[in-house]
Protein backbone atom coordinates (compact mmCIF):
# COMPACT_ATOMS: atom_id res chain seq x y z
CA UNK A 1 0.00 0.00 0.00
CA UNK A 2 3.08 2.10 0.78
CA UNK A 3 4.65 1.55 -2.71
CA UNK A 4 1.07 2.24 -4.34
CA UNK A 5 0.65 5.47 -2.79
CA UNK A 6 3.90 6.47 -3.21
CA UNK A 7 4.11 5.62 -6.64
CA UNK A 8 2.49 8.63 -8.23
CA UNK A 9 3.70 11.10 -5.56
CA UNK A 10 7.60 10.10 -6.24
CA UNK A 11 7.18 10.61 -10.39
CA UNK A 12 5.77 14.11 -9.92
CA UNK A 13 8.64 15.97 -8.94
CA UNK A 14 10.83 14.18 -11.82
CA UNK A 15 8.51 15.49 -14.20
CA UNK A 16 7.70 18.77 -12.88
CA UNK A 17 10.88 19.71 -10.78
CA UNK A 18 13.17 20.37 -14.08
CA UNK A 19 13.73 23.92 -12.80
CA UNK A 20 17.27 24.79 -11.26
CA UNK A 21 17.02 23.32 -8.10
CA UNK A 22 16.28 20.33 -9.60
CA UNK A 23 18.48 17.88 -7.15
CA UNK A 24 18.07 19.66 -3.79
CA UNK A 25 13.95 19.71 -4.70
CA UNK A 26 14.38 16.18 -5.15
CA UNK A 27 15.98 15.00 -2.43
CA UNK A 28 13.28 17.58 -0.14
CA UNK A 29 10.82 15.63 -1.65
CA UNK A 30 12.67 12.26 -0.56
CA UNK A 31 12.70 13.35 2.71
CA UNK A 32 9.67 13.91 2.70
CA UNK A 33 8.51 10.75 1.46
CA UNK A 34 10.26 8.81 4.08
CA UNK A 35 8.84 10.82 6.74
CA UNK A 36 5.39 9.85 5.60
CA UNK A 37 6.47 6.51 4.88
CA UNK A 38 7.70 6.10 8.36
CA UNK A 39 4.50 7.85 9.55
CA UNK A 40 2.66 5.95 7.51
CA UNK A 41 4.43 2.37 8.92
CA UNK A 42 4.09 4.17 12.86
CA UNK A 43 0.15 4.60 12.52
CA UNK A 44 0.21 1.01 10.91
CA UNK A 45 1.45 -0.98 14.34
CA UNK A 46 -0.72 0.94 15.69
CA UNK A 47 -3.91 -0.12 13.99
CA UNK A 48 -2.62 -3.43 13.48
CA UNK A 49 -4.28 -4.00 17.15
CA UNK A 50 -7.69 -3.67 15.63
CA UNK A 51 -7.36 -7.03 13.26
CA UNK A 52 -6.06 -8.69 15.68
CA UNK A 53 -8.85 -8.49 18.39
CA UNK A 54 -11.03 -10.13 15.59
CA UNK A 55 -8.65 -12.85 15.19
CA UNK A 56 -8.52 -13.04 19.27
CA UNK A 57 -10.34 -16.06 19.07
CA UNK A 58 -7.29 -17.42 16.92
CA UNK A 59 -4.21 -18.39 19.00
CA UNK A 60 -5.84 -20.53 22.05
CA UNK A 61 -9.21 -21.83 19.95
CA UNK A 62 -6.50 -22.65 17.37
CA UNK A 63 -4.62 -25.14 19.33
CA UNK A 64 -7.94 -26.65 20.78
CA UNK A 65 -8.89 -26.98 17.36
CA UNK A 66 -5.70 -28.34 16.19
CA UNK A 67 -5.90 -31.00 19.28
CA UNK A 68 -9.52 -32.37 17.91
CA UNK A 69 -8.30 -32.42 14.43
CA UNK A 70 -5.50 -34.94 15.30
CA UNK A 71 -7.69 -36.78 17.58
CA UNK A 72 -10.10 -37.65 14.77
CA UNK A 73 -7.65 -37.98 12.55
CA UNK A 74 -6.17 -41.41 13.75
CA UNK A 75 -9.45 -42.53 14.72
CA UNK A 76 -11.01 -41.93 11.04
CA UNK A 77 -7.78 -43.84 9.33
CA UNK A 78 -7.99 -47.07 11.15
CA UNK A 79 -12.15 -46.49 10.77
CA UNK A 80 -11.75 -46.48 6.87
CA UNK A 81 -8.77 -49.18 7.17
CA UNK A 82 -11.41 -51.80 8.57
CA UNK A 83 -14.06 -50.57 6.76
CA UNK A 84 -12.49 -51.08 3.39
CA UNK A 85 -10.61 -54.46 4.48
CA UNK A 86 -13.98 -55.86 5.57
CA UNK A 87 -15.92 -54.72 2.34
CA UNK A 88 -13.75 -56.10 0.52
CA UNK A 89 -13.66 -59.42 2.13
CA UNK A 90 -17.29 -59.63 2.05
CA UNK A 91 -16.78 -59.04 -1.90
CA UNK A 92 -14.20 -61.44 -2.48
CA UNK A 93 -14.61 -63.87 0.11
CA UNK A 94 -11.20 -63.50 1.78
CA UNK A 95 -12.01 -63.14 5.01
CA UNK A 96 -10.30 -62.33 7.36
CA UNK A 97 -7.32 -61.31 5.45
CA UNK A 98 -7.61 -58.04 3.87
CA UNK A 99 -9.42 -56.78 7.07
CA UNK A 100 -5.87 -57.87 9.05
CA UNK A 101 -3.71 -55.90 6.20
CA UNK A 102 -6.21 -53.13 5.33
CA UNK A 103 -6.31 -52.51 9.37
CA UNK A 104 -3.02 -51.73 9.52
CA UNK A 105 -2.84 -50.08 6.58
CA UNK A 106 -5.31 -47.52 7.56
CA UNK A 107 -3.60 -47.21 11.03
CA UNK A 108 -0.55 -46.29 8.88
CA UNK A 109 -2.56 -43.92 7.21
CA UNK A 110 -4.21 -42.33 10.27
CA UNK A 111 -0.78 -41.55 11.44
CA UNK A 112 0.47 -40.75 8.32
CA UNK A 113 -2.42 -37.66 7.89
CA UNK A 114 -1.55 -37.26 11.72
CA UNK A 115 2.16 -36.29 11.15
CA UNK A 116 0.90 -34.20 7.92
CA UNK A 117 -1.42 -32.19 10.10
CA UNK A 118 0.90 -31.21 12.52
CA UNK A 119 4.25 -30.54 10.75
CA UNK A 120 3.57 -29.85 6.67
CA UNK A 121 0.03 -29.30 5.21
CA UNK A 122 -1.47 -28.56 9.07
CA UNK A 123 0.11 -25.20 8.92
CA UNK A 124 -2.53 -22.89 8.22
CA UNK A 125 -3.95 -24.39 11.89
CA UNK A 126 -0.58 -23.72 13.52
CA UNK A 127 0.41 -20.54 12.41
CA UNK A 128 -2.36 -18.73 14.42
CA UNK A 129 -3.56 -15.51 13.51
CA UNK A 130 -0.12 -13.57 14.37
CA UNK A 131 1.46 -15.29 11.34
CA UNK A 132 -1.60 -14.68 8.93
CA UNK A 133 -1.98 -10.91 10.44
CA UNK A 134 2.17 -10.78 9.53
CA UNK A 135 1.59 -12.65 5.94
CA UNK A 136 -1.12 -10.02 5.14
CA UNK A 137 0.69 -6.88 6.30
CA UNK A 138 3.73 -8.05 3.45
CA UNK A 139 1.45 -9.26 0.78
CA UNK A 140 0.11 -5.42 1.02
CA UNK A 141 3.15 -4.37 1.39
CA UNK A 142 4.73 -5.46 -1.73
CA UNK B 1 -39.83 -28.43 18.78
CA UNK B 2 -39.65 -31.01 22.01
CA UNK B 3 -42.85 -31.79 22.28
CA UNK B 4 -44.20 -32.43 25.91
CA UNK B 5 -45.52 -36.28 25.76
CA UNK B 6 -42.20 -37.87 24.94
CA UNK B 7 -39.36 -38.97 26.47
CA UNK B 8 -37.11 -36.32 27.63
CA UNK B 9 -33.52 -38.16 27.01
CA UNK B 10 -30.14 -36.19 25.99
CA UNK B 11 -30.07 -37.68 21.99
CA UNK B 12 -34.21 -36.75 21.79
CA UNK B 13 -32.73 -33.23 20.56
CA UNK B 14 -31.01 -35.03 17.47
CA UNK B 15 -34.87 -36.71 16.14
CA UNK B 16 -35.56 -36.26 12.52
CA UNK B 17 -39.14 -35.14 11.94
CA UNK B 18 -40.94 -35.42 8.71
CA UNK B 19 -42.69 -32.00 8.95
CA UNK B 20 -44.19 -32.20 5.37
CA UNK B 21 -44.22 -35.85 4.03
CA UNK B 22 -43.00 -35.99 0.74
CA UNK B 23 -42.38 -40.08 -0.43
CA UNK B 24 -41.90 -40.22 -4.06
CA UNK B 25 -41.23 -43.81 -5.39
CA UNK B 26 -38.86 -45.57 -3.10
CA UNK B 27 -37.39 -42.24 -2.29
CA UNK B 28 -37.92 -40.70 1.19
CA UNK B 29 -37.82 -37.22 0.59
CA UNK B 30 -39.84 -35.32 3.18
CA UNK B 31 -39.26 -31.83 4.33
CA UNK B 32 -37.69 -32.48 8.05
CA UNK B 33 -36.95 -30.38 11.09
CA UNK B 34 -33.44 -30.70 9.78
CA UNK B 35 -34.45 -28.93 5.87
CA UNK B 36 -36.27 -26.44 7.61
CA UNK B 37 -32.93 -24.90 9.80
CA UNK B 38 -31.19 -25.30 6.55
CA UNK B 39 -33.53 -23.47 5.05
CA UNK B 40 -33.54 -20.74 8.35
CA UNK B 41 -29.98 -20.80 7.17
CA UNK B 42 -29.63 -20.42 3.80
CA UNK B 43 -32.43 -17.82 4.27
CA UNK B 44 -30.41 -15.81 7.12
CA UNK B 45 -26.87 -16.06 5.09
CA UNK B 46 -28.67 -14.48 1.97
CA UNK B 47 -30.03 -11.58 4.42
CA UNK B 48 -27.12 -10.93 6.29
CA UNK B 49 -25.32 -10.14 3.09
CA UNK B 50 -28.32 -8.51 1.05
CA UNK B 51 -29.53 -6.18 3.99
CA UNK B 52 -26.57 -6.35 5.92
CA UNK B 53 -24.35 -4.76 2.49
CA UNK B 54 -27.61 -2.55 1.48
CA UNK B 55 -25.82 0.59 2.87
CA UNK B 56 -22.14 0.33 1.67
CA UNK B 57 -21.33 2.62 4.43
CA UNK B 58 -17.67 3.81 4.88
CA UNK B 59 -18.40 3.45 8.50
CA UNK B 60 -19.99 -0.21 8.57
CA UNK B 61 -23.05 -0.25 10.90
CA UNK B 62 -23.48 -3.77 12.76
CA UNK B 63 -24.66 -5.55 9.86
CA UNK B 64 -22.20 -4.83 7.67
CA UNK B 65 -19.05 -5.19 9.94
CA UNK B 66 -20.10 -8.78 10.20
CA UNK B 67 -20.71 -9.20 6.38
CA UNK B 68 -17.35 -7.35 5.93
CA UNK B 69 -15.26 -9.29 8.50
CA UNK B 70 -16.98 -12.83 7.53
CA UNK B 71 -15.93 -12.06 4.04
CA UNK B 72 -12.08 -10.43 5.46
CA UNK B 73 -12.20 -13.41 7.10
CA UNK B 74 -12.30 -16.50 4.43
CA UNK B 75 -10.64 -14.24 1.93
CA UNK B 76 -7.50 -14.07 4.16
CA UNK B 77 -8.09 -17.79 4.87
CA UNK B 78 -7.84 -18.67 1.11
CA UNK B 79 -5.15 -16.15 0.76
CA UNK B 80 -3.00 -17.53 3.24
CA UNK B 81 -3.42 -21.52 2.56
CA UNK B 82 -4.24 -21.37 -1.07
CA UNK B 83 -2.73 -18.46 -2.46
CA UNK B 84 -3.71 -16.72 -5.40
CA UNK B 85 -4.58 -19.76 -7.30
CA UNK B 86 -7.79 -20.35 -5.11
CA UNK B 87 -9.30 -17.22 -5.94
CA UNK B 88 -11.92 -18.83 -7.75
CA UNK B 89 -12.41 -20.69 -5.30
CA UNK B 90 -13.52 -18.25 -2.66
CA UNK B 91 -17.43 -18.30 -3.15
CA UNK B 92 -17.36 -22.12 -2.36
CA UNK B 93 -15.53 -21.83 0.32
CA UNK B 94 -17.27 -19.02 1.32
CA UNK B 95 -20.79 -20.51 1.10
CA UNK B 96 -19.66 -23.67 3.22
CA UNK B 97 -18.12 -21.68 5.90
CA UNK B 98 -21.33 -19.37 6.51
CA UNK B 99 -23.84 -22.40 5.91
CA UNK B 100 -21.63 -24.53 8.75
CA UNK B 101 -21.10 -21.61 10.88
CA UNK B 102 -24.36 -20.39 10.99
CA UNK B 103 -26.27 -23.99 11.43
CA UNK B 104 -23.85 -24.08 14.00
CA UNK B 105 -24.71 -21.35 15.99
CA UNK B 106 -28.25 -21.28 15.29
CA UNK B 107 -27.76 -24.97 17.05
CA UNK B 108 -27.21 -23.35 19.80
CA UNK B 109 -30.74 -21.22 19.77
CA UNK B 110 -32.69 -23.24 22.37
CA UNK B 111 -35.28 -25.65 20.53
CA UNK B 112 -33.38 -25.05 17.61
CA UNK B 113 -32.15 -28.28 15.40
CA UNK B 114 -27.94 -28.84 14.82
CA UNK B 115 -28.33 -30.48 10.85
CA UNK B 116 -24.78 -30.46 11.47
CA UNK B 117 -24.88 -32.83 14.36
CA UNK B 118 -25.85 -35.56 11.59
CA UNK B 119 -23.26 -37.52 10.12
CA UNK B 120 -24.91 -37.63 6.75
CA UNK B 121 -25.34 -33.87 6.76
CA UNK B 122 -21.48 -33.79 7.32
CA UNK B 123 -20.22 -36.38 5.40
CA UNK B 124 -22.28 -34.66 2.34
CA UNK B 125 -20.55 -31.76 2.08
CA UNK B 126 -17.18 -33.46 2.99
CA UNK B 127 -17.93 -35.46 -0.23
CA UNK B 128 -18.39 -32.41 -2.23
CA UNK B 129 -15.35 -31.16 -0.86
CA UNK B 130 -13.47 -34.15 -1.64
CA UNK B 131 -14.70 -34.87 -5.22
CA UNK B 132 -14.39 -31.65 -6.23
CA UNK B 133 -10.82 -31.25 -4.81
CA UNK B 134 -10.00 -34.43 -6.85
CA UNK B 135 -11.49 -32.97 -9.96
CA UNK B 136 -9.37 -29.80 -9.63
CA UNK B 137 -6.71 -32.02 -9.31
CA UNK B 138 -7.21 -34.11 -12.38
CA UNK B 139 -8.35 -31.30 -14.42
CA UNK B 140 -4.83 -28.74 -13.29
CA UNK B 141 -2.42 -31.76 -13.61
CA UNK B 142 -3.93 -33.99 -15.79
CA UNK B 143 -2.50 -37.64 -15.24
CA UNK B 144 0.20 -36.27 -13.63
CA UNK B 145 -1.95 -36.12 -9.97
CA UNK B 146 -1.52 -39.42 -9.77
CA UNK B 147 2.18 -38.80 -8.94
CA UNK B 148 0.62 -37.24 -5.78
CA UNK B 149 -0.11 -41.11 -4.24
CA UNK B 150 3.76 -41.93 -5.50
CA UNK B 151 6.23 -40.36 -2.82
CA UNK B 152 9.43 -39.22 -4.05
CA UNK B 153 12.69 -40.88 -3.44
CA UNK B 154 11.57 -44.32 -2.11
CA UNK B 155 12.84 -47.69 -2.92
CA UNK B 156 10.79 -49.91 -5.17
CA UNK B 157 9.67 -52.67 -2.75
CA UNK B 158 8.65 -49.94 -0.18
CA UNK B 159 6.38 -48.63 -2.87
CA UNK B 160 3.70 -51.57 -2.50
CA UNK B 161 3.25 -50.38 1.03
CA UNK B 162 3.66 -46.80 1.03
CA UNK B 163 1.12 -46.40 -2.24
CA UNK B 164 -1.98 -48.27 -0.45
CA UNK B 165 -0.78 -45.95 2.20
CA UNK B 166 -0.78 -42.86 0.34
CA UNK B 167 -4.48 -43.45 -1.18
CA UNK B 168 -5.92 -44.67 1.72
CA UNK B 169 -4.69 -41.40 3.31
CA UNK B 170 -6.57 -39.69 0.98
CA UNK B 171 -9.42 -40.80 1.50
CA UNK B 172 -9.94 -41.07 5.33
CA UNK B 173 -10.35 -36.81 4.21
CA UNK B 174 -14.12 -36.99 3.51
CA UNK B 175 -14.14 -39.42 6.58
CA UNK B 176 -11.94 -37.51 9.36
CA UNK B 177 -13.34 -33.71 8.02
CA UNK B 178 -16.94 -35.50 8.24
CA UNK B 179 -16.80 -37.39 11.43
CA UNK B 180 -14.94 -34.30 13.34
CA UNK B 181 -18.11 -31.52 12.68
CA UNK B 182 -20.56 -34.11 13.33
CA UNK B 183 -18.83 -35.48 16.31
CA UNK B 184 -18.18 -32.61 18.07
CA UNK B 185 -21.65 -30.40 17.69
CA UNK B 186 -23.11 -33.83 18.69
CA UNK B 187 -20.99 -34.87 21.70
CA UNK B 188 -21.68 -31.14 22.27
CA UNK B 189 -24.95 -30.83 22.34
CA UNK B 190 -25.38 -34.11 24.35
CA UNK B 191 -23.45 -33.46 27.30
CA UNK B 192 -25.08 -29.69 27.72
CA UNK B 193 -28.49 -31.85 27.37
CA UNK B 194 -26.99 -34.45 30.36
CA UNK B 195 -26.13 -31.19 32.35
CA UNK B 196 -29.26 -30.03 31.93
CA UNK B 197 -30.59 -33.36 33.25
CA UNK B 198 -28.18 -33.11 36.52
CA UNK B 199 -30.00 -29.22 36.96
CA UNK B 200 -33.33 -30.93 37.30
CA UNK B 201 -32.22 -34.01 38.82
CA UNK B 202 -30.31 -32.70 41.87
CA UNK B 203 -33.17 -29.95 42.04
CA UNK B 204 -32.55 -26.14 43.76
CA UNK B 205 -30.10 -27.11 46.31
CA UNK B 206 -27.11 -28.54 44.55
CA UNK B 207 -28.89 -28.26 41.25
CA UNK B 208 -26.79 -24.69 40.72
CA UNK B 209 -23.56 -26.46 40.69
CA UNK B 210 -24.59 -28.20 37.32
CA UNK B 211 -26.10 -24.79 36.16
CA UNK B 212 -22.78 -22.96 36.38
CA UNK B 213 -21.04 -25.69 34.50
CA UNK B 214 -23.96 -25.57 31.86
CA UNK B 215 -23.15 -21.74 31.00
CA UNK B 216 -19.46 -22.38 30.87
CA UNK B 217 -20.39 -25.12 28.31
CA UNK B 218 -22.40 -23.17 26.68
CA UNK B 219 -19.52 -20.82 25.95
CA UNK B 220 -17.10 -23.35 24.99
CA UNK B 221 -20.23 -24.93 22.99
CA UNK B 222 -20.55 -21.58 20.57
CA UNK B 223 -16.55 -20.97 20.52
CA UNK B 224 -16.46 -24.75 19.33
CA UNK B 225 -19.44 -23.66 16.90
CA UNK B 226 -17.56 -20.94 14.98
CA UNK B 227 -14.05 -23.16 15.40
CA UNK B 228 -15.01 -26.86 13.84
CA UNK B 229 -16.62 -24.19 10.64
CA UNK B 230 -13.09 -23.25 10.81
CA UNK B 231 -11.42 -25.85 10.65
CA UNK B 232 -13.73 -27.59 8.09
CA UNK B 233 -13.18 -24.57 5.66
CA UNK B 234 -9.64 -24.20 6.38
CA UNK B 235 -8.96 -27.95 5.41
CA UNK B 236 -10.68 -27.89 2.94
CA UNK B 237 -8.33 -25.18 1.75
CA UNK B 238 -5.72 -27.03 2.20
CA UNK B 239 -7.05 -29.95 0.30
CA UNK B 240 -7.39 -27.46 -2.55
CA UNK B 241 -3.83 -26.36 -2.03
CA UNK B 242 -2.91 -29.62 -2.38
CA UNK B 243 -4.50 -30.07 -5.68
CA UNK B 244 -3.34 -27.14 -7.09
CA UNK B 245 0.02 -27.25 -5.82
CA UNK B 246 0.95 -30.85 -5.56
CA UNK B 247 3.50 -30.78 -2.97
CA UNK B 248 3.50 -32.68 0.09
Amino acid sequence: MVRAASGPASGLPGRMGCGVSDRSKNSDDRDALRRLEAELKRARELSKIAPRRDEAAGPPAAGLGMALRIGVEMVAGVCLGAGVGYGLDRWLGTSPWLLIVFFFLGAGAGGLNTYRAITGAGFGLLGGGDASGENERDEDGS
Amino acid sequence: MAAENEAHGPLAQFEIRELVPIHIGDFNLSYTNSSLWMTITLVLTVLLFTAGMRGRAMVPGRMQSIAELSYEFVANMIRDNVGNAGRPYFPFIFSLFMFIVLGNLLGMVPYSFTFTSHIVVTFAMALVVFIGVTVVGFATHGLGFIKFFIPSGVPLPLLFILVPIEVLSYFVRPVSLSLRLFANMMAGHTMLKVFGGFVVGLGVWLGWAPLLLIIALTGLEIGIAFLQAYVFAVLSCLYLNDALHMHH
